[in-house]
């Protein structure tokens, strides 16, 4: 392990009824969207009531972020500024702005306004673990493991972060499609390098054997 | 119009399911428990909500946000505010 170099610690990925971390299917279950969230979130014996608040693509985020943060957490060593995040997708809050569009025609809800902007994800997480490093969501039409890869880069080389969570949480027709990535620059840190090849090689894998 | 403890029931059964407290039952709520921070832990979107509440479900609609402080204390006050201001 080189000083300086970026790893991907752990990866995590959420697609059609399974979630796998680190290359292993954990967790399947024969219910879609959020009954499959719901199902997830049982199962991961998570106790954060906030969830039940959420919209579809914070608690896809939640979820994974859970997941992807085991055994990292008990040793996490950065600061809240340290740590960051970068995400994508191609729906932005498409989810929640239909629910909301239908609620309105009754009541406009305050619950369901909060979560029309995709980046809401990022301040869900943010509030649960108490992240406060740099952060970012962009849209794009698939996942762009090039972009991610180099905006992640700069914030980590410009000192800005030491740590990211980054790569691509999507909802959309109330199914989750994620994959999210640990990345880590310490002299602890252990992985693949964090280069846009293997974040293609994880994103892209079939995982529904 | 229901009567006080009927009303107190119903705005808990109300409460938790605009509210999506999932993980609470109508009996973990006291009548006189705070609604925000301590107590039931509601948070300021909440406060927006329990106003769409009353306006949908009960016609009132609060003349000041200083107003909603005391109204929305407990579910005792908020009962009392619905039964002095309902038509």
């Amino acid at each position: 392990m080189e000083q300086g170099r970026i790893y991907i610690t752990s990866a995590v990925v959420l697609r059609n009824g399974v979630m796998v971390k680190d290359g292993s299917v954990i967790f399947r279950a024969p219910e879609k969207g959020a009954a499959f969230l719901q199902a997830a979130y049982e199962h991961l014996g998570i106790d954060y009531p906030r969830f039940y608040k959420m919209d579809l693509l914070s608690k896809a985020g939640t979820v994974a972020v859970d997941m992807l943060l085991r055994v990292h957490l008990g040793a996490w060593a950065y600061r809240p500024e340290e740590t960051g995040m970068v995400l994508s997708n191609r729906n932005a809050s498409i989810d929640a702005d239909v629910q909301y569009l239908e609620a309105s025609k009754a009541y406009p809800s305050p619950a369901l306004f909060v979560y029309t902007l995709p980046n809401i994800v990022i301040g869900e997480i943010s509030i649960r673990y108490k992240f406060k490093g740099e952060n970012a969501f962009f849209i794009s039409e698939t996942f762009d493991a090039d972009w991610i890869h180099w905006y992640v880069t700069d914030l980590v080389q410009r000192g800005l972060l030491k740590a990211c969570i980054c790569g691509w949480i999507d909802v959309m027709n109330e199914q989750p499609d994620g994959c999210l990535f640990l990345v880590e620059q310490a002299p602890a840190a252990t992985g693949q390098l964090f280069t846009a090849e293997n974040l293609w090689d994880i994103y892209n894998k079939d995982y529904e054997m | 119009m229901k009567n006080k403890q009927e009303l107190i029931l119903h705005l808990k059964e109300q409460i938790i399911k605009q509210l999506k407290l999932e993980d609470k039952k109508p009996e973990d709520i006291g009548d006189h428990d705070p609604l925000f921070v301590e107590g039931l832990g509601l948070d300021s979107i909440d406060a927006l909500e329990l106003i769409v509440l009353l306006q949908q479900e009960y016609h009132i609609k609060l003349k000041n946000a200083e107003e909603g402080q005391d109204v929305f204390r407990s579910i005792d006050t908020m009962a009392d505010y619905i039964l002095e201001h309902s038509v």
